[in-house]
């Protein structure tokens, strides 16, 4: 007898439906799986045969072919547990077919018959809505993920039991929930107001934030670069849903997302310097997505940037730039999101204390190589480039400054007023404008445009740099609530615009 | 060779004794060496006649030594340093050959340049008019920037600045002195075509086109240990006066010091820090009598050059000057100028105004520090 049950693959961040065949037949006893699996699918046998037996069911001693279709797909992962099983299931006539054509099946099974969470439920789900069918079958843990999915009933099963009382018409769906997006980030315990004698770094936080800026961050250890960064998502902009839900699926795909449901906060990925250029922009044998898609919509700290390999750094530069990273492995071709706001922290020399009274103790070719490193085209690419010193004792005791709340609430105001000016355009935050837009929309007063002429002209910027430090100037302008950019806005802009070239003559 | 080709072609002015002399130094270069490192006698050895260097530091390499001597040809060295855009004086030439270095104990017999060939004559030949300006390698901000600041400002009153080309604070000071013209004399003590250290390649060539490199070993020459004092000799012996910016107790530049003692040359320092190791070398100097020296005027006096009538630097806005005094009061980073003068945008604005100015200095990592003495 012959069953069809529908699941899906992850294929990059998209899910492509795969039907599964189940074939029983008289036969010497067997159970074959074909259809280009991986070593986790071919595994799925046992798990099925024990799952079936130990829940009380009958694993038929006949001939027992699978096929995953279509054949030509790489199938990946043991989420096609479920399906398989319920392919079982019905050709040996344990449970009526009915169900199996307007359904989806998807999730992990364990010998003793309980299904266990998988990873993608949320593409699996956009999928299941794309081809029109009725709903879907998740293990318990899932359910809140897959109920995003507007129009897409969704029955959470624990069992093996429980899957046949599904098929056998038995049990409730769940209500999809539309909104989950909490407006407090449940990162309660990191508030920039902890942050204490660090004012100019708080600001180019903000301008960081307000902007979409990618920051450099300067400084002798426990000066508080990791501290400030990690501080950056909290003055980010609240998630949109649609945000969220990219966050989401992304996470979910690669197995981050614990929680049930949407996440609600900006994901803050602070991968070690050893990382693999695969590993931080997307790679491997099976295309998998890096840290800066991880970091995709949140931020990409990159602690000690002069230890990261050079290569790694420059395969950065085009995700950073146009929003996404396309990774091409044999025949697929895989394009990932990667919009996050790059932050970068180094010592200023290799053994962290230059200028830190004589403490330093780095030769003349050490400093010339950790120069040499960070003057790379990535780093050439950061907006914002700020020294900081340890506070004096005296600005621990200080009075707190801002908190994340109010410097969010200022932030969320000046992207409201970039998005009115870039409505219409692909670009949402000034950082992310061509330079085309740029010259088509920044507005700048007569002496900020004269301070920027100088500036030039005394071979302090390239080209490249006048168009970046004009847009942190309107990042600053619009954080002042400025129509146009003034001398002042200028001045702060390239007062944080760094310039290795200088120092490098020096060198 | 021939990367140094100037639009005059280099002259040859040596003699053979002296170019045959040189030749014995390098030749000897390791034996020097193994003499030096066991502390039979300094440099001064330089001032034995070329027999006796052979007898004292050939040992049984003696007879190998006088034949190479014997087989060496003086105008295949001239072809040499001539492709190699190499001029070459000597001793015996006073159209030259700087009549200050004859004061040495032990004055190199042959000077191999790179430069136009008249320049080492212009710029060398009034001792008067030349101060050396050396210091430590790992120097900090504060010794670099008085370093620049005395190459430029001496350079630009018409004194040559003499140094070593070295890592920091040498290196400082040809920068420096390249910028307000290039008024400026590189003794190296290997090749004066060989870029000692390699990092300083882009210096070397800059020196090469604006001022001059000198050497007394012969072109390709690589260097020893006992090189660097034997080179401090001579830009003790190029100038009158002798200024340690930065310099550790066991220092080359003290050697260049205590050459420029014997020679009874003016001897200046600058003052640092009491704390700071670097500042050891030039306090211990100024305890036991040099000259202080703030700014290149000290050392003008020092030399007997009237001071130029500086103008006045352009007027200031208030906030401007009150960011500039708190970064000569020793506020580096934004966040501690900003703690300091509280005007918000204002701040950064005079900052780059500043900057844009040649008041202040911003480096890679983005600290100011002061511009000028």
């Amino acid at each position: 007898m012959l069953s069809r049950v529908t699941t899906f693959a992850i294929d990059g961040l998209r899910s492509r439906r795969v039907t599964v065949e189940v074939d029983i037949r008289p036969g010497l006893p067997a159970f074959t799986v074909v259809g280009l699996g991986d070593a986790a699918v071919r595994e799925s046998r046992e798990r099925v045969r024990a799952a079936l037996l130990n829940s009380g069911f009958e694993f038929p001693s006949r001939r027992i072919t699978a096929n995953l279709a279509p054949a030509a797909l790489h199938k990946a992962g043991p989420g096609f547990d479920l399906a398989l099983a319920a392919g079982v299931l019905v050709a040996s006539g344990q449970a009526p077919p009915e169900m199996l054509d307007q359904w989806a099946f998807v999730g992990e099974l364990s010998l003793g018959g309980e299904v266990r969470p998988c990873r993608g439920v949320l593409a699996v789900a956009e999928g299941a809505r794309q081809f029109g069918l009725r709903g879907l079958v998740v293990p318990v843990e899932r359910a809140d993920e897959a109920t995003l999915v507007d129009d897409i009933a969704v029955v959470a099963v624990a069992s093996i039991k429980e899957l046949v009382g599904f098929l056998c018409g038995e049990l409730k769906t769940r209500a999809t929930r539309a909104a989950l997006v909490s407006k407090a980030t449940s990162n309660d315990e990191l508030d920039l107001a902890d942050v204490r004698g660090q004012e100019a770094g708080v600001g180019a936080l903000e301008i960081a934030a307000a902007g979409g800026h990618n920051l450099l961050l300067w400084g002798p250890p426990g000066a508080g670069k990791t501290m400030l960064a990690r501080r950056l998502p909290t003055i980010l902009p609240s998630l949109q849903r649609e945000e969220a839900l990219e966050i989401t699926r992304i996470h979910s795909i690669v197995g981050l997302h614990s929680t049930a449901g949407l996440v609600n906060e900006r994901p803050f990925r602070a991968p070690h310097h050893t990382i693999s250029s695969s590993g931080l922009v997307g790679g491997g044998a099976v295309p998998a997505p890096g840290e800066v898609t991880l970091a995709h919509h949140g931020v990409l700290f990159l602690d000690e940037l002069s230890e990261f390999a050079r290569s790694t750094l420059d395969a950065l530069r085009q995700p950073l730039e146009d929003g996404w990273v396309t990774v091409v492995r044999g025949q697929r071709s895989v394009r990932y999101p990667a919009r996050a706001i790059l932050v970068a922290a180094t010592n200023p020399c290799p053994c962290g204390y230059a200028g830190v009274g004589d403490r330093c103790r780095c030769s003349e070719p050490d400093l010339a190589r950790h120069r040499r490193r960070l003057s790379g085209p990535l780093v050439d690419r950061l907006d914002l480039c700020l020294s900081l010193q340890r506070p004096a004792i005296g600005a621990l005791t200080q009075s707190k400054g801002p908190t994340s709340e109010q410097v969010r609430t200022r932030v969320e105001q000046a992207r409201a007023i970039q998005s009115k000016r870039l409505r219409g355009l692909r670009a949402t935050c000034n950082a992310q404008m061509d330079s085309r837009q740029t010259s088509d929309l920044v507005r700048a007063s007569g002496p900020a445009l004269s301070l920027l002429d100088l500036a030039y002209n005394a071979s302090f910027l390239s080209m490249r740099g006048h168009q970046r430090v004009l847009k942190v100037a309107r990042t600053i302008a619009d954080l002042a609530g400025s129509v146009t950019v003034e001398r002042e806005h200028v001045g702060s802009a390239l007062a944080l615009r760094q310039h290795g070239s200088r120092l490098g003559e020096a060198a | 060779m021939g990367q140094f080709l100037q639009d005059q072609p280099p002259r040859s002015g040596a003699c053979d004794g002296c170019l045959r002399r040189a030749d014995l130094v390098a030749r000897l270069g390791p034996h020097i060496e193994t003499a030096h490192a066991m502390r039979l006698g300094r440099p001064r050895i330089l001032a034995l006649s070329d027999d006796r260097l052979i007898d004292e530091l050939g040992g049984r390499h003696a007879g190998a030594l006088r034949a190479g001597c014997d087989r060496f040809s003086t105008s295949q060295a001239r072809a040499h340093a001539v492709a190699a855009g190499i001029n070459t004086t000597c001793r015996h030439e006073h159209l030259h050959y700087p009549k200050a270095l004859l004061e040495l104990s032990d004055p190199p017999a042959a000077l191999h340049w790179i430069g136009r060939p008249g320049a080492l004559r212009e710029l060398t030949s009034e001792v008067r008019r030349c101060a050396a300006v050396v210091g430590a390698r790992k120097a900090s901000e504060y010794g670099l920037e008085v370093a620049r600041s005395l190459g430029r400002d001496l350079s630009e009153a018409g004194v040559t600045v003499v140094s070593g080309m070295a890592l920091g604070v040498d290196g400082a000071a040809h920068e420096g002195a390249i910028e307000a013209g290039g008024r400026t004399v590189a003794v190296l003590g290997g090749g004066a075509d060989v870029a000692y250290p390699p990092s300083k390649r882009r210096l070397h060539g800059r020196l090469a086109a604006t001022g001059v490199v000198i050497s007394e070993m012969p072109p390709g020459c690589r260097v020893w240990r006992w090189s660097f004092p034997a080179r401090n000799r001579i830009i003790a012996g190029l100038a009158a006066v002798t200024i340690v910016v930065e310099a550790q107790r066991r220092s080359g530049s003290l050697i260049t010091a205590q050459f420029a003692t014997d020679l009874d040359r003016e001897l200046g320092a600058v003052p640092g820090r009491v704390t700071s190791a670097l500042a050891r070398g030039p306090n211990d100097l100024l305890a036991d009598g040099a000259v202080v020296v703030r700014d290149a005027g000290d050392v003008l006096d020092l030399l007997g050059i009237e001071r130029p009538t500086l103008a006045p630097p352009p007027q200031l806005m208030p906030v401007q000057a009150a960011v500039l005094a708190a970064v000569l009061a020793g506020a580096e980073t934004l966040s501690a100028i900003t703690a300091t003068v509280n005007d918000g945008d204002g701040v950064m604005l005079a900052l780059v105004e500043l900057e844009l100015g040649g008041r202040v200095r911003r480096d890679l990592g983005g600290r100011y520090t002061p511009v000028g003495i």
